[in-house]
């Protein structure tokens, strides 16, 4: 423990801002992850009220507003847990904040096991990737979405098991509580923002 | 019960050596990967100026017959995409490497080892990109007499460097050339966004005691501005490429007109990134030339806050002109007139750089030495172009210019006799610390003249060539246009320009070793770079340097007298001997990043994905693409065991020098928190 916050302290023997240069850089990341989701939902936008001189099915026919609802709850709840679990860690309760870790990265794969099920109805009931380009906007938005938010349970998994393993999570280790937390609330704003743009506004 | 990763548990040795070939592959070094990228980005530079040169002899006579549509489809495509992102990008940010750090007063950037990833992951996008040479495929352009044999030039990605849709969607460019070029730029687009996040935090936080951030030089506050615009641009080219790649490998149909796609979303999106992109090339330059400027003319630089508000100002407005790219393209009238207005108002803080410039040589004591030479003509040429540039912004009259020699003329004189000046300016007045050599100034003036001479020779001509009807990316013209004498000189001009670059070539390969040393501090310089000896030593400072001022190192050595000019303090020799002494021997011992091995190994697993994802149709697609995201994991992983520094580099309990042990195969984190579990954790 000593060595590795040695190691540190040699790197960043001051931080101009006072924040941590690790953190400072997430936030920085995730200002460009806005312009990523940005162009994302624009895309989305300007094919969603398109007229197809084709047969097609559209993203709006198909959605289930009560079966997304539930899911974007479950998201929605994720970061409490996540909340929940860096309290935890601020208050040196390593028992739950493993707990509360497991509980966000369960809660991460309920709302990826409801993406799953809503791309397969959809594709059974007709929609692919290829059917239109309200189709293909759809799937490309909520499937960068859904492989951001995989990200982000292989990072909760990671924290739980080196927090398994060595008994304890460290904040001058590698990988930090307060970083995958900054990450994973991100992920659920920009799904908010989907939810709302890409499901409710007809 | 290891409460820290031990040092014993990587997947490889630490690399021992920190000089020779392993020295510089697993450097986490700011300078060492800057030096890198300098050489790789000029090797590019040779590519783009041979395709440049082809494309010119192709023309220099009417109805030639030297490359074939294809071919020059191919060679007009690469030399726009090497120019701009295989040269200027990384060219700049082989400055950024090497002299951000030293100016703001760091030891090292903020995250060390991903700089050594934005090098390798930019060095193999590169190469990926330059593979379709071998592997790519395509057919020859359709029509007339233009059906050709394609041969391996016109192999190269061909469907210009804006790649524009539906010509580059799966329907009308056949063959694999186009997916290698959306998906290096991809490649290329993800090093320079980790480079962004590096410089921003590097600059946020690493800064010496007293270096505010109106304190910082103007090179820096550029850098701040270029990673700031490539954080917000970069995603949505990524965004864009995504989509082209997806229409021609997964039959998406985001382009496809007669599917109900937009090709016009493809023009937005492109040059939403492509506007920003233009200032990411030319902000770099602004700021070389504004540490230039200042030491040459023995003078602070006029109008310090003006200039680097004028750059921000630059930065906000780039992201708002994108569309006057596209005032052909049946856009709106309102749209039109939003960005014609746009347009001529960055005009205004671009204005404010070129006075305040002129303003720091007004009344300087002027040294005309090859960096000065260089800087001057870059604000003479930036001129020609930003002028030639703003007549864009009058609608009808671009309809008029734009797809003709007119455009490529103004974009030239912004870019070459802009950006590329710049960096010429920049590469000589830092050659003295970089190898502690003087480069011989007879063959950097003769460098300068014959680039000068040749670059209008070449550039200048084409505004008339364009306004008199010649059209862009044509490989021949008629006889009886009457464009063949000035297209002749043209190319003229094009081959005196590589005689410069040949006569810089010698110039740096000679000087660099033969050249007189160069000492400290030779131009008599304003910033903390030149505190350090040269070459700079491999720990930068002795000890951290504390900033009381703008231009901390000129206000030590110089005071002011009652009418304002500078008086050279008595004691300044014996200080710079002092630092000089001091930066060659620290008094305390310095712990730097130690190398690592793990940089390159996600560079090198990078391309196996893009191959895989091009030839995934194919049996070993998929097994190209487990293969590449195995290499980039399992290099992260190490990566996350192994600590930044060594720790015991001069005990002799060397953990580190052990070979893995059985139990250090798993259970790790890394920068990026992906894990390796197995299934001993269940009695943690």
């Amino acid at each position: 423990m000593a060595d590795i916050a040695h190691a540190d302290a040699h790197h960043d023997e001051h931080e101009s801002t006072g924040i941590d240069s690790r953190k400072l850089g997430m936030w920085v990341f995730l200002s460009s992850e806005f312009f990523f989701f940005g162009a994302l939902i624009s895309n989305y936008m300007l094919f969603k009220g398109r007229d197809f001189a084709y047969e097609t099915i559209m993203p709006r026919e198909l959605y289930d507003i009560p079966f997304t609802s539930i899911s974007s709850f479950v998201l929605l709840m994720s970061s409490l847990t996540m909340v929940l679990a860096h309290n935890a860690l601020a208050e040196g309760d390593q028992n739950r904040t493993r707990t509360w870790l497991l509980a966000t990265a369960m809660l991460g794969m309920v709302f990826i096991g409801g993406q799953y099920f809503e791309f397969t109805e959809f594709i059974l009931e007709g929609m692919t990737l290829t059917s239109n380009p309200a189709a293909s906007a759809f799937f490309m938005l909520t499937g960068f979405h859904g492989g951001h938010v995989f990200l982000g349970i292989v990072m909760l998994l990671s924290l739980y098991g080196i927090s398994r393993r060595n008994g304890q999570l460290s904040e001058a280790q590698g990988l930090n509580l307060e970083l995958v937390g900054l990450y994973w609330h991100f992920v659920d704003i920009i799904w908010i923002v989907i939810f709302t743009i890409v499901y409710l506004i007809p | 019960m290891a409460t820290t990763a031990s040092p014993a548990r990587t997947i490889f040795r630490r690399p021992a050596s920190t000089t020779g070939l392993w020295g510089w592959l697993t450097t986490a070094d700011h300078k060492k990967i800057g030096i890198m990228y300098g050489y790789t980005a000029f090797v590019f530079f040779l590519l783009g100026g041979i395709e440049a040169l082809l494309l010119r002899v192709q023309l220099a006579v009417p109805e030639n017959t030297f490359l074939s549509a294809a071919e020059y489809n191919a060679m007009f495509t690469m030399h726009g995409t090497t120019m701009i992102f295989l040269f200027v990008m990384p060219a700049s940010a082989a400055f950024f490497n090497y002299l951000l750090p030293l100016m703001i007063g760091a030891r090292d950037v903020a995250y060390p080892r991903m700089n050594a990833v934005s090098f390798w992951i930019f060095l193999f996008g590169g190469l990926f990109l330059y593979s379709s040479f071998f592997f790519g495929t395509t057919d020859a352009p359709i029509g007339g007499n233009l059906a050709e044999e394609v041969g391996r030039l016109g192999s190269l990605p061909n469907g210009g460097w804006f790649g524009y849709a539906p010509n580059s969607g799966a329907r009308f460019s056949t063959g694999t050339v186009m997916d290698y070029w959306a998906i290096g730029l991809q490649i290329l687009g993800v090093a320079s966004l980790i480079s962004a996040i590096n410089f921003i935090v590097t600059i946020f936080n690493m800064r010496a005691k007293g270096m505010t951030m109106l304190r910082m030089p103007v090179f820096v506050w550029m850098t701040f501005v270029v990673a700031f615009l490539l954080l917000f641009s970069l995603p949505i080219i990524a965004v864009a490429l995504f989509m082209i790649t997806f229409d021609r490998q997964f039959g998406t149909l985001f382009f496809d007109a007669t599917a109900g796609g937009d090709p016009i979303l493809w023009q937005h999106f492109f040059w939403l990134f492509g506007h920003p992109e233009v200032y990411i090339l030319i902000l770099p330059a602004m700021g070389i030339v504004s540490e230039v400027l200042p030491t040459f003319s023995r003078k602070p630089l006029f109008g310090y806050p003006a200039v680097v508000f004028a750059g921000a100002a630059i930065g906000f407005m780039g992201f708002g002109v994108w569309a006057h790219h596209m005032f052909s393209s049946g856009v709106t009238p309102i749209t039109q007139a939003a960005f014609g207005l746009s347009t001529m108002a960055i005009a205004i803080p671009t204005g404010i750089k070129i006075f305040n410039w002129l303003g720091t040589i007004w009344g300087g004591r002027i040294k005309l030495n090859t960096p000065m030479l260089f800087a001057i003509g870059f604000v003479a040429m930036f001129v020609i172009g930003g002028l030639s540039g703003v007549t864009h912004s009058i609608v009808p009259a671009d309809w008029q210019q734009t797809d003709t020699y007119y455009i490529v003329a103004h974009f030239h004189y912004v870019l070459f006799g802009g950006a590329i000046f710049g960096l010429f300016s920049g590469m000589y007045y830092w050659f003295p610390k970089l190898t502690g050599r003087m480069y011989n100034e007879r063959l950097g003036k003769l460098h300068f003249w014959v680039f000068f001479v040749g670059f209008n020779l070449t550039f200048g001509p084409m505004h008339w060539l364009g306004l008199n009807g010649m059209v862009r990316r044509t490989w021949v013209y008629a006889e009886e246009a009457g464009l063949g004498p000035w297209n002749m000189a043209v190319t003229v001009g094009a081959f005196i320009i590589a005689l410069g670059v040949l006569i810089f070539m010698f110039n740096w390969s000679w000087s660099r070793r033969r050249g007189p040393v160069a000492g400290m501090d030779p131009w008599d310089a304003r910033t903390l770079e030149w505190t350090i000896p040269s070459p700079s030593p491999e720990h930068n400072f002795g000890v951290a340097p504390v900033v009381t001022a703008l231009d901390d190192f000129w206000a030590k050595k110089y005071d002011s007298d009652h009418e304002g000019r500078a008086v050279r303090r008595s004691s300044a020799d014996a200080m710079i001997a002092e630092m000089e002494q001091t930066g060659l021997n620290p008094p305390a011992p310095i712990h730097l990043p130690a190398p690592s091995y793990y940089p390159i190994l996600v560079g090198a697993g990078i391309p196996f994905v893009g191959y895989g994802i091009i030839y995934h149709t194919s049996p070993f697609g998929i097994p190209l693409i487990v293969i590449g995201m195995l290499v980039i994991v399992g290099s992260f992983i190490g990566w996350g065991v192994e600590p930044l520094e060594e720790v015991h580099d001069d005990h002799d309990d060397d953990h580190d020098e052990l070979p893995p042990s059985a139990d250090g195969r798993a259970g790790e984190s890394n920068a990026d928190g992906t894990v390796e579990t197995d299934g001993d954790e269940e009695d943690a």
